[in-house]
């Protein structure tokens, strides 16, 4: 028999189940990182002028910025002219169905357990699959164009949108907004590029999954949503990448614009390879998104689910610009073995009437290390703004770590802020009490879990909801009777 | 149904109980009554396999198996039921939705299909009324913020709806005002029947006033020093145990 803390150490090292590599012929660039590959990922994508000028103009943002200092975790040193910043799947000539895509390539989409063919039938998600920088297939985009609803790869907007992707790009998150922005900035492969126009509720979730493929290849995408005048979008992105002993990074970008009563709800669940159990290989997760609230009456939602990644840091934040807008962030960060987390959010209320809600659950098991981190600024222009906080951290076992820095910052006396925190433990005496009624440790573990997490995962569309939850049992073992 | 033969089990290498030997007749009440840290609790945390307790001697048989070498939710599964002392609180995970899990994983134990929302529904109810259990209380997370009543008024709901064979009440009463009292010990002779045997943990004579035993064991000192009928519950009632233990001493001086 088995007592509870060896279930808890075999469920937290329980090994990746996405960890498979596909066999397609890559186009893969030599390593290294300067001007002349910004040159050649901008040829090979047919760019612009302009935005091979904004590339560069990132690069040299990237040479003037160096790594922060601030964050809880020992930043591992990152070898940047040792990556391959090019890597696309050879056959590249136009699809029509998935009929022609290679069928290595569904072959994974399967193993992920994100079957196009049955997605498009049954749940009707318009899936913009992101394969190695490569946007390989999109769906449903003839549906959307009726609506005037823009769903396409980042590079397929620069061709055919210039002028909107030209209007937006880097207007909410600058090329010189951190190392990893204008790295991205610099050396971005593709993405999704998202427009609402007014008026338009987007009729179905928008989704984008994204895998990292090819060894030592970074994955850097943007993605950039619009929501024009009282118009709606919920987009969903979810990641996962096979198991490698190197590290690989993950520098990715995403900006939001949100106009004029327009809302966006944004959900990812991440699910990038973590490392094996004592911390080697696994991604650095290390991205930059951030909404802005443009209009008044505007709303920006941000929902994630992080289970995955080597070191996951990145703060999904919301700028209140428009009066009366709203920010929302819902984030549940789960680490185990050796992975670290160092996420939160940052909401900053600028416009009058604005209001924000924070709901963090960390989750720790292993020698998993978590931090919330999150800052809440009112400017003196945000009369009446107001913000609730909750953070919540759940610890398995004895030997992982979890911490809060909350920065509160107002400049506004009739701002409300509130914050709440709470520690808890699954403890010995909640497992026994839940065994005396004839419910085994791992699945008290994962209702213990699963309740903890409720309220965020009740924020995510349904079938994400049911793929977080099955995540959560994967990552945690069992799930709820 | 319960035999304990000679049952040893220590906890962090201290001796807690020193040869217990006890036999429960299917259908009958049997009361287990005693000084504080004689070990009463101890024997309910033994018999419901919690694993900070050692069993160094001796061996449990229920229903013909050997309960010591079953994990806890098997021997819950088998029909062994604990009322907690001190019901633990779970955030988070709603009353209903545990009940439910905990359920139908007896059901699946048993070979039987899980319960219908319907049924299951139905099945509450029922269970419910029968007990006196608050609608109330079947939403909220489990035990979180419940009153010291209401904790063992839920005890006695999952005992309803989980129908086990054999329960054990391990100081149901501490902690309960007259009418909570009333209102538990109620639920329980509803609840018993001739298939059900009940193991009942008390200080008091109090409870066995509401809960009528058909035998009353004295433990003291990691053993059964005394047994007899619900008569010796008032007598200790009335004389305490100090009589019973010089007793004992006297024995061992011997």
């Amino acid at each position: 028999m088995m007592n509870s803390n060896e279930i808890i150490d075999d469920i937290a090292n329980k090994e990746y189940e996405f960890g498979f590599t596909t066999d397609i012929e890559m186009d893969i660039a030599p390593p290294g990182l300067n001007e002349d590959i910004i040159r050649f990922i901008s040829a090979k994508k047919n760019e612009p002028e302009w935005l091979l000028e904004w590339r560069l103009k990132g690069f040299q943002a990237f040479k003037k910025l160096k790594f922060p200092t601030w964050q809880h975790f020992e930043l591992p040193e990152l070898d940047l002219q040792s990556l391959s910043y090019w890597a696309a799947p050879k056959q590249k000539k136009q699809l029509n169905s998935l009929d022609e895509v290679d069928p290595e390539l569904l072959a994974t989409f399967d193993k992920l357990g994100i079957s196009i063919n049955e997605q498009k039938a049954l749940t009707g998600v318009a899936v913009d699959v992101v394969f190695d920088s490569v946007s390989v297939v999109t769906t449903f985009k003839t549906k959307l164009k009726e609506l005037g609803v823009i769903f396409c790869s980042f590079g397929e907007a620069v061709q055919e949108y210039p002028d909107l992707v030209k209007k937006y790009l880097g207007t909410v998150v600058p090329a010189s907004d951190n190392v990893f922005a204008a790295l991205n900035s610099a050396v971005f492969s593709d993405g999704s590029f998202v427009y609402i126009p007014k008026g338009v509720r987007c009729p179905m979730e928008l989704s984008t999954y994204f895998r990292i493929n090819a060894q030592n290849t970074g994955q850097f995408e943007r993605t950039l949503i619009v929501a024009d005048d009282e118009s709606y979008v919920s987009y969903l992105e979810g990641c996962t990448a096979p198991m490698r002993d190197e590290n690989q990074l993950h520098a990715a970008v995403v900006e939001i614009v949100a106009l004029e009563k327009a809302e966006v709800k944004y959900s990812t669940v991440q699910n990038w390879y973590p490392g094996d159990k004592d911390g080697k290989g696994g991604i650095f997760n290390f991205v930059t998104k951030r909404g802005i609230c443009k209009g008044a009456n505007s709303k920006i939602s941000w929902t994630q689910v992080e289970t995955g990644s080597a070191i996951t840091w990145k703060y999904p934040s919301v700028i209140l610009q428009g009066d009366y807008s709203e920010g929302e962030f819902y984030s549940v960060a789960v680490v185990r073995n050796k992975q670290i987390a160092d996420t939160g959010t940052k909401i900053h209320h600028i416009g009058k009437g604005t209001k924000s809600r924070i709901i963090s659950k960390g989750i720790s098991a292993g020698h998993g290390d978590n931090s919330y981190r999150g800052l809440v600024s009112v400017g003196p222009r945000a009369e009446n703004a107001r913000n609730f906080t909750q953070c919540d951290s759940l610890l398995i076992g004895n030997q992982c770590g979890s911490h809060t820095f909350p920065y509160i910052e107002s400049r506004n006396k009739s701002a409300m802020i509130e914050h709440e925190a709470t520690t808890s433990k699954i403890g010995e005496d909640q497992i026994f009490y839940l065994n005396a009624r004839g419910i085994d440790t791992e699945k008290a573990v994962a209702l213990i879990v699963n309740g903890y997490v409720k309220e965020v995962l009740n924020q995510l569309p349904m079938e994400f909801a049911v793929e977080a939850q099955k995540l959560l049992s994967i990552t945690l073992e069992g799930s709820v009777g | 149904m319960l035999t304990i033969k000679n049952l040893h089990a220590e906890v962090e290498g201290k001796k807690i109980l020193k040869g217990i030997n006890l036999e429960i007749p299917k259908g009958e009440i049997h009361a287990i009554m005693g000084p504080n840290g004689s070990g009463k609790s101890s024997l309910a945390s033994v018999l419901a396999g919690r694993d900070n307790y050692e069993v160094t001697e001796g061996e449990v048989w229920f229903n013909g198996k050997n309960l010591l070498e079953m994990s806890p939710e098997d021997r819950a599964r088998e029909g062994v039921f604990l009322a907690f002392q001190y019901p633990v609180e779970i955030p988070g995970v709603s009353n209903i939705n545990f009940l439910k899990t905990a359920v139908n994983e007896v059901r699946a134990y048993k070979g039987l299909p899980q319960l219908e929302a319907k049924e299951f529904l139905k099945l509450t109810k029922e269970k419910q009324q029968l007990v006196d259990f608050n609608t109330n209380l079947m939403n909220r997370s489990l035990n979180e913020g419940f009153s010291g009543g209401e904790k063992k008024r839920n005890e006695i709901f999952q005992l309803a709806m989980l129908n086990p064979s054999l329960a054990i009440l391990d100081e149901t009463d501490s902690g309960l005002d007259i009418d909570a009292l009333r209102i538990v010990s109620n639920g329980v002779n509803k609840l018993r029947d001739a298939e059900k045997s009940f193991v009942v943990i008390t200080h008091y004579q109090r409870l066995l006033e509401y809960i009528v035993p058909d035998f009353v064991h004295v433990l003291y000192n990691g053993r059964i020093i005394k047994t007899g009928t619900k008569e010796l519950a008032l007598e200790l009632e009335e004389k305490g145990y100090d009589w019973l233990k010089e007793a004992e001493h006297q024995k061992e001086s011997v």
